[in-house]
């Protein structure tokens, strides 16, 4: 995005960070895999590194394996808001529910199925609130439905929406048959909506997993180091945290005695969000340190407690209304927060160079030993 | 649903991919930093032609830098870049453009493009002693959207505002575009930019109205030096392989090309550059790779991550009692 | 060049891509030194120390073109024994009267010319910049010169050159400029070694040389260095100045200038000159060599042009209507008559002194005791507004409400939005068309002009009084079209190209010229121009479609020549001097001169023609004498008259300097211009007390990214955007010493003003030991001002006036100055901030240190 106000500022302000910072910033080779090329620059480099950081005055990062420009970002950070972050929730909450949902409908647990359904349409119309909100131009929000295009996960998005929207909706609107008067035409429509409701109900739990994992890959598909190296899990977690939120819904909603499935969904859920949560910030070596810095690594540290929380309280607290809401509760709020965590973490990689500059220039010094070419940077091999 | 296996990843021909038949040759600019001389004047040039509104007025402290990056409002950037070279006259070797031949020495313990104010200029006080006066390199390049084999901001645009010319670059059209913003996000360069009281994204054109007019697009018709050359492709990435040899010759051996090679993460670049250091001094990512080469396997994850949900579901619901 | 001419720098690049090495001699670390092969960084004001080492370079090691140089130059020419040089007089050459500061030129002629100097005392010569006069017209020199052809004569010009340049060794490049030695050599070594038969070397200039009390000596060595390599009159060769605005070059050939008239006819003086024939004689000087023999045919076809048929020989042409000088009307002088109170109006058309100017303060000022302003411009410039947002209003120096100037403001239509001629460096004018209307009221200046005639002349045509018959007299009669009776500019271009009266036919060069009134032209060198009444300017024939001299590209002044004096290009017999520098010579069989371009000789003059005795005028030129507006024919390495501060260029220091001058015990230019006037003052330079109260170099010059004062880029996005601030480059040791930061504020103080800037600090500039001591410069900027989309402090307030003898101009590229870290204070505590410098500098506002350098200087504050 054109940067709010002179870049001038922007510019500033970092060096202030920077200023401010001074040593206690990590590290750049921390996390780095060791990779074949670390050892000849690399290490020349590391020596020299020593005593200089922490240095006070020397207005500079500590000395890194990489250069860039003005320690500006290499990349464009992406310019979604918050409200992109609440979508990727709304819609796992939806996608849970609507599974919850069918559930109970097919199991006979009305509770789940009901609290399921409203919630799922709630949730779906959240989201394509936050969708329209967060465009460039809104008004312009149908364009996306000229073209329907496989390399645009957005794209792919906005048609599985299409198709769980509505679903979701003649679900929740079902719900409403109970209420009808019982005669006339809209006695009539009280008879017809069960089955509609039940159809519409199963339609949109088919389209929901779908819904749920989309995101990962809506994330994963772009140039954002943290979200791009994390394509194999986002989806995980992304599933993870849509089973466990919708398991909260049903914690929340119903009475315990039907909350069982409920439960368990919560428990596989929290496996998967907390399998997931894990590999990001482990596996990914350099990538992996946005998700445990500043403020994604405490979003995604509270979320892990509140999911932990949450399906300790389910298990535990089978008997208890007041456990269960609680624990639903937590999942809820744990899901919020390891969506935000999870976009941040990626925001956080693009705005700076060091993420997009060092495992980028690693690939080439690992691809230029592979070769055995020599380290003179001036002959880029090929890949 | 995919013509050619290489639609996604590796070499490939764009415009007939995206379904031209009997395109132009595809047309593309060689940017040879090694003749910039930071006039400029493709900036404003394509500001001019192309009607993009200021960019903001203030001084970045960035050497002569004041546009600080290819933003919605800058779609030409030039970049200064000031390094510091060991000096004592005459005691070492150097070539055309005073920086010293020994690959080592070019990278001074304390010089190379830093994050301080000035790139490599020495906190106050320190470093540039006056007895050994400090010979230097000043670096400029012209930036521009590299108008990429495989694009990945066409990729993902979700509206098919983003589209493949005949001419084989990358043009967003801005009366389809709703301001998604994916675009920004994939791109691995970093180039095209949502304009914030616009909302719709916006970047190099390679003035297709140009292009289609048979002219030279107006930033290359601009550059005084021939920095800036436009033309087919093909043509091109002779015409660079040939510079690059004239300057390893004349003793310039850090001269090397960047984006041109078809082989590379994007399938190389409509937009290719000479430059003298390593891309990142540049600001540019120096392994870019289109985010969709991954897409395939993405879906798949993606896919797994939905069985296992909806298996969930299944076994919560009839795997218990209560 | 990079910097301020990024399009023609392309063929410099061009020539480096074919291998060419490039060397950047420059304060500050530019664009051009980013892409050259050595930058070699200098002391700002030291060039002739730099050029004066590589002419021993020459002599020393015989590196000159011994051939060229014997047949071409004066070096064979001896001096008259009354002659002494500033090596025996510490600095002064012989004649110099400290009465006026100003030299008596007869002991610099030739031997047994003493008498007949003709410029006599420069005194005058000084105020009326008449010295240029004798630069463009070939000074008097009449009859033969003794020579000594083996060049071993102690008092020939090349031994004198030999002894006057002996001192400007490698070391003492070293100790005046800061250049170490072997870069000098390095750099000596490559110019001598790109010149000779076979090769030639051009010397490109602009104002990083002109800007300067010596600013003409500068040039003077550059050219003693082109003629000793045999470099002027060839291919490839020649001294070139990158000219200023798109027709700075025209408007000194039709001069805005006030002491010229066009073609470089002096504008006549009052008690000089007070009948045409005096005047056309000190033109021509009767007797005299060469083609100036014929000035009064360019004369009186001038005023034949101006006052058509009021002119006549009967009348001398109604030379008594010509304007008279009556002293120096320089910008600068008229400045300091506006703040007296002596100049009541002002015409300000495409000029913006408010900011452009030295002095900004004083410029203000003086335009602010007016009682009328005419401003023209494109935008709304500061020399417009001065008296509602200049500085002075805060520090109460102008108080708008009480300010008498009124100012009249007059939208003027752009380049693009009239017709006409752009003349450039290399004299080409090229024509022009209308690109767009001009908006709104926005008119050209021919417009302008011509209706303002009209309009004077309606109102005087009634009157009986003598003195209005210059201006009722006058042709005045363009035809005009179009909706605003726009005048045509092609009618203009036919008048300046000159016709003859009786037929109206236009002539076809200035051979037709007549001195009986029988032809009228407006400037006689660019008579031709419109030659078969057809606009030889506006011809656009391709490059690829002619010869590379390409001469039917646009029309070059005199007669179409693209390189002047080119018979030179030719040996004395008159073949090339090799093939691969072929350009003009001598067909035997056709007995005529030929070659790419059109010859800079008579076209049948045989080399080996010798002038009988007595001969003068053209006649008077011999077939081997390529130099033909030379009295004497030849290329002066020894300028025996002309240059009013000497012969020989002579290094002194800046008017305002750190450093004593390691030549000489005077320290700078003994016969620069000086104003002594309490809104002008001059910071004290050794041997003066106090001038470590100014420590600091700084110099001023441009950015590509604006041009000149502003108007025309800091109010366009596009480019304010490019640099969006004032700002002052420093180096990292400087901005250590003082406590300066990156992207922080600074201010500069300076015996006139104090103004601030953001700071960049850039390992670009370099602190350079000079003489023992480090020497900080910094360098600013001058295009910012106080109007437009961005704005800052100017960097020319913190100039004073001082100027070169010979063409006045000032000395705005090098000033002594403080830095000191954070912003500059505001309202009258600018002013006491300014005030406190003056005192500790010892600084009494209107005096300056005297000419003459005396060692007790320190002591008694001269005025001068
Ligand atoms: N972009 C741009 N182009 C312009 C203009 C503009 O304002 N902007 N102005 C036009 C005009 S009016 C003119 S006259 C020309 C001027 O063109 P230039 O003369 O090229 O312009 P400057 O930048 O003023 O000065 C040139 C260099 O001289 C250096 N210098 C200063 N003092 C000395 C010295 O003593 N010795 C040496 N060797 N170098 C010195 C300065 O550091 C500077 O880098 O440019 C024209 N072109
Ligand atoms: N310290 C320092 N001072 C310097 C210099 C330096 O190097 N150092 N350089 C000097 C030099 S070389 C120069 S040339 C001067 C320049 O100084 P100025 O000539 O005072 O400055 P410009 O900004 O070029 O002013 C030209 C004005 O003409 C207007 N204009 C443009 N076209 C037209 C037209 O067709 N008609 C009319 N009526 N107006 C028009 C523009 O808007 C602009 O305001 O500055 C000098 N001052
Ligand atoms: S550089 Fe970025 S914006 Fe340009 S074509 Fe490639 S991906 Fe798209
Ligand atoms: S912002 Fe516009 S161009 Fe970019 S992806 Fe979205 S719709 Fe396409
Ligand atoms: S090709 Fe056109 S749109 Fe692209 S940078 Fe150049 S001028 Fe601007
Ligand atoms: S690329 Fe050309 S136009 Fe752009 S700054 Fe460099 S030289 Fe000037
Ligand atoms: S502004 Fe005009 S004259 Fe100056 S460099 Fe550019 S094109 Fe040439
Ligand atoms: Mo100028």
């Amino acid at each position: 995005m054109t940067p709010p106000g002179p870049v001038g500022d922007r510019f500033r302000r970092f060096r202030e960070r920077l200023a401010a910072e001074g040593g206690d910033r990590p590290p750049v080779s921390d996390d780095r895999p060791s990779t074949a090329s670390g050892s000849t620059e690399a290490g020349g480099r590391t020596g020299r590194r020593g005593g200089r950081r922490g240095g006070g005055e020397e207005l500079r990062v500590p000395e890194a394996e990489f250069t860039s420009y003005y320690g500006r970002p290499v990349l464009k950070g992406p310019v979604w808001k918050w409200d992109i972050a609440a979508y990727l929730f709304t819609g796992g909450l939806a996608a849970g529910s609507s599974l919850l949902a069918a559930g109970g409908q097919l199991t006979g647990r009305p509770a789940l199925r009901r609290a399921g359904r409203v919630t799922a349409l709630a949730a779906v119309s959240a989201s394509a609130v936050f969708l329209i909100r967060d465009l460039g131009r809104p008004a312009r929000f149908h364009h996306m439905l000229r073209v329907a295009k496989p390399t645009s996960p957005m794209s792919m998005g906005t048609w599985i929406l299409t198709a769980y929207g509505p679903a979701a909706g003649v679900a929740a609107i079902a719900e409403a048959a109970g209420l009808l008067p019982r005669h006339g035409l809209l006695g009539l429509a009280g008879r017809a909506l069960p089955p509609i409701g039940h159809a519409a109900g199963l339609l949109a739990a088919g389209t929901a997993p779908a819904l749920a994992t989309y995101t990962g890959v809506l994330l994963a598909d772009t140039a954002v180091p943290s979200w791009h190296e994390a394509y194999p899990e986002l989806p995980v977690i992304f599933a993870g945290s849509a089973l466990a939120s919708g398991a909260g819904v049903g914690l929340l909603a119903a009475p315990p005695a039907q909350a069982g499935p409920a439960r368990r969904m919560a428990v596989a859920g929290a496996a998967l969000e907390l399998y997931g949560a894990h590999r990001v910030e482990t596996r990914l070596g350099l990538l992996s340190e946005p998700y445990r810095l500043g403020r994604p690594g405490r979003l995604l540290r509270a979320g892990r407690l509140l999911t932990a929380g949450g399906v300790a309280g389910a298990l535990l607290g089978r008997r208890s209304r007041v456990v269960g809401a609680l624990s639903g509760t937590a999942l809820l709020a744990a899901s919020v927060l390891t969506r935000f965590g999870i976009f941040y973490g990626g925001v956080a990689s693009a705005r700076d160079p060091r993420y997009t500059v060092v495992p980028q220039r690693e690939r080439v010094e690992a691809r230029r030993a592979g070769m055995d070419l020599p380290a003179d940077r001036a002959v880029p091999p090929a890949v | 649903m995919l013509p050619d296996p290489n639609s996604l990843y590796g070499p490939l021909d764009p415009a007939p991919d995206a379904g031209y038949e009997n395109a132009p040759p595809r047309m593309g600019f060689f940017t040879d930093t090694s003749v910039c001389i930071g006039c400029k004047a493709c900036e404003v040039a394509c500001k001019e032609w192309n009607g993009v509104p200021e960019s903001g007025l203030d001084l970045l402290g960035m050497s002569y830098d004041n546009t600080g990056a290819l933003t919605a409002n800058s779609w030409r950037h030039v970049a200064f870049i000031e390094q510091p070279r060991p000096a004592g006259h005459g005691a070492a070797p150097a070539d055309v453009l005073g920086a010293p031949v020994d690959a080592d020495a070019a990278r001074p313990v304390d010089g190379g493009p830093q994050f301080l104010g000035m790139p490599g200029a020495q906190p106050p006080g320190r470093g540039t002693g006056v007895e050994e006066r400090t010979d230097f390199r000043w670096l400029m390049m012209s930036d521009v959207c590299k108008h990429c084999t495989h694009a990945a901001c066409l990729d993902v645009c979700p509206t098919g505002s983003l589209f493949r010319t005949e001419f084989g670059t990358v043009v967003v059209q801005e009366d389809i575009c709703n301001g998604c913003g994916y675009c920004i996000s994939a791109c691995p360069y970093g180039v095209i930019d949502q304009r914030k009281d616009d909302g719709r994204a916006w970047k190099c054109t390679l003035c297709y109205d140009r292009l289609g007019a048979g002219m030279t697009p107006a930033c290359a018709q601009a550059c005084p030096t021939e920095s800036i050359q436009y033309g087919p492709l093909d043509e091109l990435r002779e015409r660079a392989a040939a510079r690059v040899a004239t300057l390893h010759e004349r003793g310039v051996p850090e001269a090397r090309l960047y984006g041109h090679d078809p082989n590379d993460g994007v399938g190389g670049d409509g937009a290719f550059f000479l430059l003298l250091d390593e891309p990142e001094v540049y600001g540019l990512p120096p392994d870019p790779v289109v985010t969709t080469r991954d897409l395939p396997k993405m879906w798949k994850r993606a896919g797994l991550a939905a069985l296992a949900m909806a298996a969930a579901t299944v076994a919560a619901f009839v795997g218990g009692s209560s | 060049m990079a910097e301020a001419h990024p399009v023609g720098f392309q063929w410099v690049m061009e020539a480096k891509r074919k291998g060419a090495k490039v060397f950047h001699v420059d304060p500050r670390f530019t664009r051009t030194s980013a892409v050259a092969d050595e930058y070699v960084p200098i002391r700002a004001g030291t060039d002739i120390a730099l050029l004066g080492g590589v002419v021993r370079y020459i002599l020393d090691n015989e590196l000159d073109f011994r051939e060229y140089v014997l047949a071409y130059t004066n070096a064979a020419t001896i001096v008259s024994e009354e002659f002494s040089d500033t090596e025996d007089g510490d600095g002064f050459f012989s004649g110099f009267d400290p009465e006026t500061g100003t030299y008596v030129q007869d002991s610099w002629q030739y031997e047994g010319h003493e008498g007949s100097s003709g410029s006599g005392h420069t005194a005058q010569e000084r105020d009326s910049a008449a010295g240029l006069t004798h630069e463009s017209h070939g000074a008097p020199v009449g009859g033969q010169t003794r020579r000594d052809e083996t060049l071993q004569h102690p008092r020939c010009v090349y031994q004198i050159l030999k002894r006057h340049f002996s001192r400007y060794t490698p070391e003492m490049v070293e100790r005046v400029c800061g250049i170490s030695q072997a870069q000098f050599l390095e750099l000596a070594r490559a110019w001598t070694a790109n010149s000779g038969r076979n090769r030639t070397g051009m010397l490109i200039y602009s104002v990083g040389w002109t800007q300067h009390s010596v600013g003409v000596q500068y040039i003077r060595t550059g050219a003693i260095i082109q003629l000793l390599l045999g470099n002027m009159g060839r291919p490839g060769g020649g001294v070139m100045a990158l000219r200023g605005h798109a027709s700075i070059q025209g408007s000194t050939d039709i001069p805005t200038l006030f002491n010229l008239l066009p073609g470089y006819l002096p504008m006549p003086h009052h008690a000089e000159h007070p009948s045409f024939d005096e005047w056309v004689d000190s033109i021509r000087h009767p007797g005299q060599k060469g083609f100036w023999g014929n000035a009064r045919s360019f004369a009186a076809s001038l005023l034949k042009a101006y006052w058509g048929d009021a002119a006549t020989p009967e009348n001398d042409f109604c030379y008594g209507y010509l304007p008279r000088l009556t002293g120096d009307h320089g910008t600068y002088q008229q400045v300091l008559n506006m703040i007296d109170g002596k100049i009541k109006g002002y015409f300000l058309l495409g000029q913006n002194p408010a900011v452009g100017s030295a002095h900004g303060r004083a410029q203000r000022l003086g335009m602010a005791n007016l009682d009328w302003l005419v401003v023209r411009d494109l935008f709304m410039i500061e020399s417009a507004t001065f008296w509602q947002n200049g500085p002075e209003v805060t520090t109460g120096e102008i108080v708008p409400e009480e300010c008498r100037t009124e100012v009249f403001f007059l939208p003027a239509a752009s380049h693009v939005e009239k017709e006409g001629t752009f003349t450039q460096t290399q004299r080409l004018l090229q024509w022009r068309e209308k690109a767009v209307e001009p908006p709104g009221d926005a008119r050209s200046e021919l417009w302008f002009f011509y209706h303002l005639g009209h309009k004077l002349r309606e109102k005087l045509a009634d009157s009986p009084l003598p003195r209005d018959r210059a201006l009722l007299d006058l042709t005045w009669d363009y035809p005009t079209h179009g909706p605003h009776a726009e005048p045509s500019a092609e009618a203009v271009l036919r008048e300046i190209n000159g016709y003859d009266v009786a037929t109206g036919r236009p002539l076809s060069g200035f051979a037709e010229a007549r001195a009986d009134g029988s032809t009228a032209i407006g400037c006689w060198i660019y008579s031709g121009v419109y030659a078969d009444g057809v606009n030889q300017a506006a011809r656009r024939r391709s490059r690829h479609e002619q010869d590379w001299v390409a001469a039917e590209w646009g029309w070059a002044w005199p007669a179409n020549r693209r390189i002047l004096y080119n018979r030179a290009s030719a040996d004395p017999d008159g073949n090339p001097w090799s093939e691969r520098k072929r350009y003009v010579w001598w067909d035997a069989e056709k007995s005529e001169w030929t070659g790419y371009d059109v010859p800079d000789f008579e076209k049948t003059k045989p080399p080996s023609y010798r002038p009988p005795a007595g001969a003068s005028g053209p006649e008077g030129i011999a077939g081997d004498d390529p130099f033909v507006m030379q009295g004497d024919g030849k290329g002066w390495l020894y300028a025996p008259s002309g240059v009013l501060d000497g012969p020989l260029p002579t290094h002194y220091e800046p008017v305002e300097s750190p450093v004593r001058n390691p030549l000489y015990g005077q320290q700078a230019n003994p016969t620069r211009k000086m104003y002594a006037h309490p809104v002008n003052s001059v910071n004290p330079s050794p041997p003066q007390e106090h001038a470590q109260v100014f420590p600091y170099v700084f110099t001023v010059s441009r950015l590509t990214e604006h041009h000149t004062a502003g108007a025309m880029s800091r109010t366009v996005s596009p480019l304010a955007e490019l640099q969006p601030e004032m700002f002052v480059e420093v180096s990292p040791a400087l901005a250590g010493e003082v406590g300066l930061t990156h992207l922080g504020w600074a201010h500069l103080v300076s015996g006139r003003a104090v103004i601030e800037a953001k700071v960049l600090v850039t390992d670009r500039l370099t602190p350079l030991r000079v003489d023992g001591r480090i020497i900080h410069q910094v360098w600013l900027p001058y295009h910012f001002g106080f109007e437009g989309l961005v704005t800052g402090d100017s960097a020319n307030d913190l100039f004073g006036i001082s100027l070169d003898p010979n063409v006045l101009i000032q000395e705005s590229k090098v000033g002594t100055c403080d830095v000191r870290p954070g912003r500059r204070p505001i309202g009258p505590a600018l002013l006491e901030l300014v005030a406190d410098y003056q005192r500790r500098a010892g600084i009494v506002p209107g005096q300056h240190a005297p000419a003459v350098t005396t060692d007790d200087e320190g002591k008694e504050h001269g005025a001068s």
